[in-house]
């Protein structure tokens, strides 16, 4: 060891620097007059896990839309590290391109299930769906992909060909998390995942999320107004207030010792139990 | 063995303003300085509300300091936790800066042995191998066996605090923090935990802990700080 490192300028220099798998730059989306989210910078790195929390009407859907290239902002960059162009600006890409790359390379996981899942085909279609998309044309591969992600998100593989509607909502979101898993992708995006269920499927979602993340290094941007989701689930937090982000920070450090009025109002407000 | 401080704090200063409540202001301290070599066990002093808690969360990246540095050597560089971006915080607690609360933070669903496990597994060891000092660990600190398989929430507050520390000392973090941990434990496991953290020593790591017993004091403390120096004025 080198007393040398004492006197160094940036004590923080020494830790490598991996490239951004996502960077996003003046994010701004309004809708005429009324701003969605505005000004909105920040990079993801791979395996890390980002929340955006705020109370409903902040600007949290609108920011996970713009990013994820559901709506093409009125300012700003969205830039992701894709495996075919290395890091592009998402709107830049022609339609197809862009389309192929969110196949590919990402995941959405929809807070209602009927928005994730096509309800009329099965759940283990649901599942192998992504892969056929990609190309795959290999019935028992497939199969046997989609039989090995049910059993990770703990469902009856005796049930591969229900329909999603004669499953629980529980078990309609884990169909979802499977499907948009399958392939592999290096992004996925969570809107409220657990928004809608019970709290005890709400627990057993979100630990199978936690692991899978985990286990894959998967890096995952989650929206939630749930603050004891955002401490689960996140490494960081961005907190959001009327379309602007008021603060950032370890996800711990953000709730523990909130520094902005309106985060520190909205930390105070949860219920203990 | 190097004898660089593994933490340098220097003048360091926390005030907490409270924008909810007329934006009260309330200082803790300030122009706090403090190293800590290996092999030391610096125990703060001072009595309940001195700051005690709020330095050591200040040092563990928990609470934000209003002014001044906290440098913790990792891998050979100083990072200071109060500059460095979330993930090199958290790539500092992961390998180098343990921290043991009195309190454990419960998972839903995950058992006491895998949440022992969790340190050893994030950082590389298998789960054959985690899984064993795991076994080791609990057994030293004599929790049943038959409660590995639960998940802790329905345990004592004893049970809980063994957990948590069988969780904190499964890696030799070159770095630990003690909040209090003692607190709810009998006579027993207590000289159980003042082993573990004499043995932490005699490896070379560096701590700062908070005792309110004075036996676990006397028996760890390299030297005591006093936090009430630094009293900020209100």
């Amino acid at each position: 060891m080198d007393a040398a490192v004492l006197t160094k300028p940036h004590p923080t220099s020494g830790m490598t620097q991996a490239a951004p798998l996502l960077r996003v730059s003046n994010l701004t989306k309004s809708y005429g007059h009324v701003v969605g989210c505005r000004d909105v910078s920040f990079e993801l790195r791979p395996g890390e896990v980002l929340g955006i929390v705020g109370e409903s009407g902040s600007g949290k859907t609108t920011l996970l839309n713009a990013i994820s290239g559901k709506l093409p902002p009125s300012a700003g960059k969205v830039e992701f590290d894709t495996s075919r162009f290395g890091l592009t600006d998402i709107y830049g890409l022609n339609e197809p391109d862009r389309r192929r790359m969110q196949r590919e390379e990402w995941g959405f996981v929809h807070q209602n299930p009927r928005d994730g899942l096509r309800m009329r085909v099965s759940g283990g279609a649901n599942v192998a769906e992504p892969l056929m998309n990609l190309g795959d044309r290999h019935y028992g591969r497939m199969r046997a992909a989609t039989i090995e992600w049910l059993e990770r998100v703990e469902l009856d593989t005796r049930r591969i060909d229900d329909k999603p509607r004669n499953f629980s909502g529980g078990m309609q979101q884990r169909i979802q998390v499977a499907r948009n898993l399958i392939h592999g992708p290096r992004l996925v995006f969570m809107d409220e995942p657990t928004g809608g269920l019970d709290v005890s499927v709400q627990a057993r979602l979100l630990d199978l999320l936690r692991e899978l993340v985990r286990d894959l290094g998967l890096a995952v941007i989650i929206v939630t107004h749930d603050m004891a989701v955002a401490r689960l689930m996140a490494d960081r937090l961005l907190v959001m207030k009327s379309g602007f982000v008021v603060e950032t920070g370890l996800t711990d450090q953000v709730l523990d010792d909130p520094q902005h009025p309106y985060t520190q109002l909205l930390v105070s407000s949860v219920l203990q139990i | 063995m190097s004898t660089l401080p593994l933490i340098v704090v220097e003048d360091l200063a926390k005030t907490f303003v409270l924008h909810n409540a007329d934006s009260a202001a309330i200082p803790v301290f300030e122009r706090l300085s403090l190293e800590v070599s290996p092999g030391e066990c610096v125990v703060l002093a001072g009595e309940s509300g001195v700051g005690k808690s709020t330095l050591m969360r200040s040092i563990y990246g928990n609470y934000l300091p209003t002014q001044g540095s906290v440098r913790v050597l990792h891998d050979g560089v100083y990072v200071d936790i109060t500059q460095a971006l979330p993930h090199q915080v958290l790539d500092v607690r992961r390998r180098t800066l343990g921290y043991v609360s009195q309190f454990l933070r419960v998972i839903p669903r995950i058992s006491t042995l895998q949440l022992v496990m969790e340190p050893l597994l994030e950082n590389g060891v298998s789960s054959e191998e985690a899984q064993a000092r795991a076994e080791t660990l609990l057994s030293a600190l004599r929790l049943p066996r038959a409660h590995w398989d639960l998940p802790p929430a329905t345990f004592s507050g004893g049970e809980q605090q063994r957990v948590n520390i069988a969780r904190s000392f499964i890696r030799n973090y070159p770095v630990m923090l003690l909040d209090e941990p003692t607190a709810s434990l009998d006579a027993e496991n207590r000289a159980i935990v003042v082993t573990l953290i004499q043995e932490a020593l005699g490896r070379g790591a560096a701590m700062i802990g908070i005792f309110h017993d004075h036996d676990v004091r006397d028996a760890v403390a390299t030297r005591l700080f006093g936090v009430s120096e630094f009293k900020a004025a209100a």
